[in-house]
């Protein structure tokens, strides 16, 4: 599947497509949004690119295989409720900084948290479906 | 408190880390960690032999009632100090059984972690953790009886342990939760107030069942006793830790520690005398016909553990300081003997009792040890066990009513062990040596010193038995709720009954060594029995339950996706139909709805088109674009009614979902042409079936009167306490994150299930 048209066109959407995921993610905590939501939109980036101008360009596009996104996402996702058990509060309770950040919002570890589904929501499917690609 | 429990299980991720650098020096340098908790441990006994306790507490999950709670009291301390104790000498020991084993680095992580779940089995105050540290001994015991993982036997064995140990841990659970649930408290200590409203609960007896037969299946009682000889799979000094001094000894802990809580009640105690009144005459009637040295101390720790059910049984002051002195008596000379076996077994080759002979020629400092250990399993004067001895008959003389039949049971059951004390102690280093052992020399001193070391132990503590008293055992008494007792331990007792049946058990003992020659006639006359033992059952359980799980498995699961959908939709149709037609009134009424939009009407009509291309098309190709048609339309309905985030959420996994389709569509058979009418008049009735249940469903759920306080409490509360106003996402990230965390893991494990399964697959194909 070698399109032109779509191989322009997606070489130009990857980045706005992450770019968007991204803000995506960062708005959930006040507009419709989150972890789960981008993390699929920014697979879907990369299944796009995938499929314009074939699975190993993409691969080589990423770096590292999408399976080690996997663990990254789950660590950070742990450590950002173990982070609050250093000063003695209970697993997974939520801290906030008190001052909101220009653009983004109000920090908190629930933002980490978040983060950290994108990260293993985006191995997953990329995981998943470059599996499944590669080998049927 | 907490960090003594928790640095076993540092240490053992480190080992996974650095055990590659140590190499040699790792068995020294991981045996600090042991040495130095029990010098640790040690530091208490002033103190609680004061009749002080020890608390500590850590926030875990309170809002479930979910605490690091950690109390170190007498009976705690008494496990503790064994745990460490013989852990200390068995660390060492090791460092020489294994030596140039390639897996020594988990080896030591799996007994870090052992002693580490262990210890905190014996200090947790709060039921769950307890829990938690309970099933992690079975997951480490698992691992080190399947340590020699190239061996079918050895891994059979673990599976074993492993179903039995695990089996009883699901009860035991049950157990907890019931008691939990009754009393209020998972506290240990909170609970001993609420004694009396448990034992007078209708629940009481299964209580006590779920909680026994958690017990029971860990000390390897009868029925459950089978899973500790084939235990013996094990590595030596594995055996004498965990299968010996400690870990089976966790069921006797949980006992021990339930005694002030639901002990005195008729059930409870026939219950215990009953099991372990069978477990110790069978085990230790067992071991005589064994000629395997760790199958005879196999089965005469399963009758030692007997008599301490038995003893806690009895539940008498006496009887509970009977039992809390063999605890000890019996890790001294037990551990000892399955090191001294290990020692024999390493540098013979052989552990079959009939061919061992005259070893102390050239092994003497392992014969005194043998020969320490044999006397103290006898109880011969002098030594702790005597003192322990005289204590059981005692307790057992006074039980009231069937005095006799327990004292003639423990009398019975102790000249058993002292038998197989002297077989296994006594007779590998009697006689002449044969010529093939002639080669055999003392191995290093970290094999022969331990067993010397714990049997010159039951030496001196058989002298002076004061020693223990105050410091140790009464506190342990106290802890199991007898608060009044002055413990006075003497070796003397004068002239009375207890001093003869004591020496009666030793001339019997003796003399049945004397007469009574291991063989293997008797062994394979025994195996006769084997077709009712308690194992064949329940191996021949497990295989019905294997073969009805094959044949199930093969009905449901057979492969084809469609037949998965054609029975979930068929026994859901069938349940929730049933449900509506006999118990609700089923009203449908239309007039309160909106009206229906234009923009609504065509996203419908959109849909009715799609859906009549999915079935009607030739094509596979314009079946699955309908079929994203389909999901996309159901995301407008989604933005219509006000949900968003599922939209969103909706849109990118139909994106997904098609581009999986188009992925695989080269690879699929050619389509539609294959299909019946028969089938396809039987999906049609299923499809239509389900979509009507659905709409009425849904009609009728607008007729109930809704409870909205879930969905407000989270509206009114998502910017108060979790700071966001996208409510769906707070929910997420925050009031259930943990449903989000173990969400993502299960991901995670979908990711490596299906990545595992295609490239096992096609790795295999080319």
């Amino acid at each position: 599947m070698k399109i032109i048209l779509l191989k322009t066109a997606a070489n130009y959407l990857l980045p706005l497509l992450l770019l968007f995921s991204v803000f995506i993610l960062l708005r959930g905590h006040y507009e419709p949004g989150g972890g789960f939501v981008g993390g699929l939109i920014a697979s879907i980036a990369f299944i796009l690119h995938s499929l314009a101008n074939g699975l190993d360009s993409t691969k080589a596009l990423l770096k590292y295989s999408p399976f080690y996104f996997i663990p990254f996402g789950l660590s950070i996702a742990i450590l950002s409720g173990l982070a609050p058990m250093l000063i003695g509060e209970p697993f997974m309770t939520v801290l906030w900084f008190d001052d909101p950040i220009p653009v983004i919002g109000l920090i908190g570890s629930a933002l980490f948290f978040d983060i950290g589904v994108y990260l293993v929501v985006i191995g997953v499917t990329l995981t998943i479906l470059f599996t499944i690609s590669e080998s049927v | 408190m907490l960090l003594a429990i928790l640095s076993g299980f540092l240490i053992a991720i480190c080992l996974l880390f650095l055990g590659k650098q140590l190499k040699g020096n790792l068995p020294l340098t991981v045996s600090i960690l042991p040495i130095g908790l029990f010098v640790y441990f040690c530091t208490f006994l002033p103190e609680i032999g004061e009749g002080q306790t020890f608390f500590q507490h850590t926030s875990w999950i309170p809002s479930l009632g979910i605490n690091l709670d950690f109390k170190l009291d007498g009976l705690s301390l008494l496990f503790s100090l064994l745990i460490t104790g013989i852990g200390s000498l068995v660390f060492l020991y090791s460092s020489a059984y294994l030596r140039g084993h390639i897996y020594i680095g988990r080896f030591y992580g799996y007994l870090c972690v052992f002693m580490a779940s262990m210890l905190g089995v014996v200090l947790s105050d709060n039921l769950l953790v307890l829990f938690v540290f309970w099933e992690l001994t079975a997951i480490s015991s698992f691992f080190l009886i399947g340590f020699n993982n190239d061996n079918e036997a050895s891994r059979k064995s673990s599976l074993l342990a492993w179903a039995i140990t695990g089996g009883g841990g699901f009860f035991l659970m049950a157990g907890f939760i019931l008691i939990g649930s009754t009393s209020g408290t998972y506290s240990l200590q909170e609970m001993l107030s609420s004694s009396e409203i448990l034992k007078s609960h209708f629940l009481y007896a299964l209580m006590l069942f779920l909680i026994f037969a958690g017990a029971f299946t860990k000390s390897a009682q009868f029925p459950f006793h089978f899973w500790l000889p084939g235990a013996m799979k094990a590595p030596t000094p594995v055996s004498a830790y965990l299968h010996s001094a400690t870990m089976v000894k966790a069921g006797i802990y949980l006992i021990a520690r339930f005694t002030p809580i639901l002990g005195d009640h008729p059930y409870w105690n026939n219950t215990l005398l009953i099991v372990g009144g069978i477990t110790m005459v069978y085990g230790a009637f067992h071991s005589i016909f064994r000629i395997d040295l760790k199958g005879i101390l196999a089965y005469s720790t399963i009758s030692a553990l007997g008599l301490l059910v038995f003893l806690l049984g009895i539940g008498t002051h006496d009887a509970l300081l009977a039992a809390s002195v063999f605890i000890l008596v019996h890790a001294f000379y037990k551990a000892g003997l399955f090191l001294i076996a290990g020692v024999i077994d390493h540098e013979t080759g052989t552990r079959d009792v009939t061919q061992l002979a005259g070893l102390r020629k050239v092994m003497a400092p392992l014969a005194i040890a043998g020969g320490l250990a044999a006397l103290s399993s006898a109880g011969i004067p002098l030594t702790l066990s005597f003192v322990s001895k005289d204590l059981i008959y005692e307790a057992t003389l006074s039980s009231g009513n069937s005095a006799l039949l327990f004292t003639l049971i423990a009398i019975l059951t102790n000249i058993f062990l002292s038998y197989s004390g002297y077989l296994t102690g006594m007779k590998p280093f009697l006689g002449s040596l044969p010529s093939k052992f002639s080669e055999v020399h003392l191995p290093s001193g970290f094999m022969w010193l331990p067993p010397l070391f714990l049997g010159l132990g039951g030496l001196l503590f058989g002298l002076f038995p004061s020693l223990l008293d105050s410091f140790l055992i009464q506190p342990v008494l106290h802890a199991m709720g007898s608060r009044d007792i002055v413990v006075s331990l003497k070796l003397w007792h004068g002239l009375n009954t207890v001093l003869l049946l004591s020496a009666i058990t030793i001339v019997c003992g003796i003399i049945l060594y004397l007469i009574l020659k291991p063989s293997l006639k008797r062994l394979s006359a025994i195996g006769k029995l084997d077709s009712f033992a308690p194992q064949t059952i329940f191996i021949s359980l497990t295989r019905g339950t294997k073969l009805i799980a094959f044949r199930y498995t093969k009905f449901m699961h057979n492969g084809f996706l469609r037949s998965y959908l054609t029975k979930i939709i068929f026994f859901l149709v069938c349940l929730i139909g049933y449900y509506l037609i006999r118990n609700v009134d089923i009203q449908l009424y239309t007039d309160k709805h909106t009206p229906i939009s234009i923009y609504e009407a065509i996203v419908f009509s959109v849909m009715i088109v799609a859906i009549f291309t999915i079935v009607f098309s030739p094509s596979r190709f314009i079946a699955i674009i309908s079929l994203s048609v389909m999901g996309y339309c159901m995301c407008l309905f989604f933005v219509y009614y006000g949900a968003p985030d599922l939209a969103m959420t909706q849109f990118t996994i139909d994106t997904l979902t098609t581009v999986l389709f188009v992925l695989v569509l080269l690879k699929l058979p050619p389509y539609l042409k294959i299909r019946d009418k028969a089938a396809q008049v039987r999906d049609g009735f299923l499809a239509g079936a389900f979509g009507i249940l659905i709409s009425v469903i849904a009609l009728q759920v607008l007729n109930e009167p809704t409870n909205k306080n879930i969905s407000r409490f989270y509206a009114d509360n998502a910017y108060l306490l979790g700071k966001g106003k996208n409510v769906v996402n707070v929910i997420l990230v925050d009031f259930r994150g943990y449903d989000t965390l173990v969400e993502i893991t299960v991901l995670t494990i979908a990711a490596i299930g299906v990545y595992s399964m295609l490239k096992i697959q096609s790795s295999e194909i080319e």
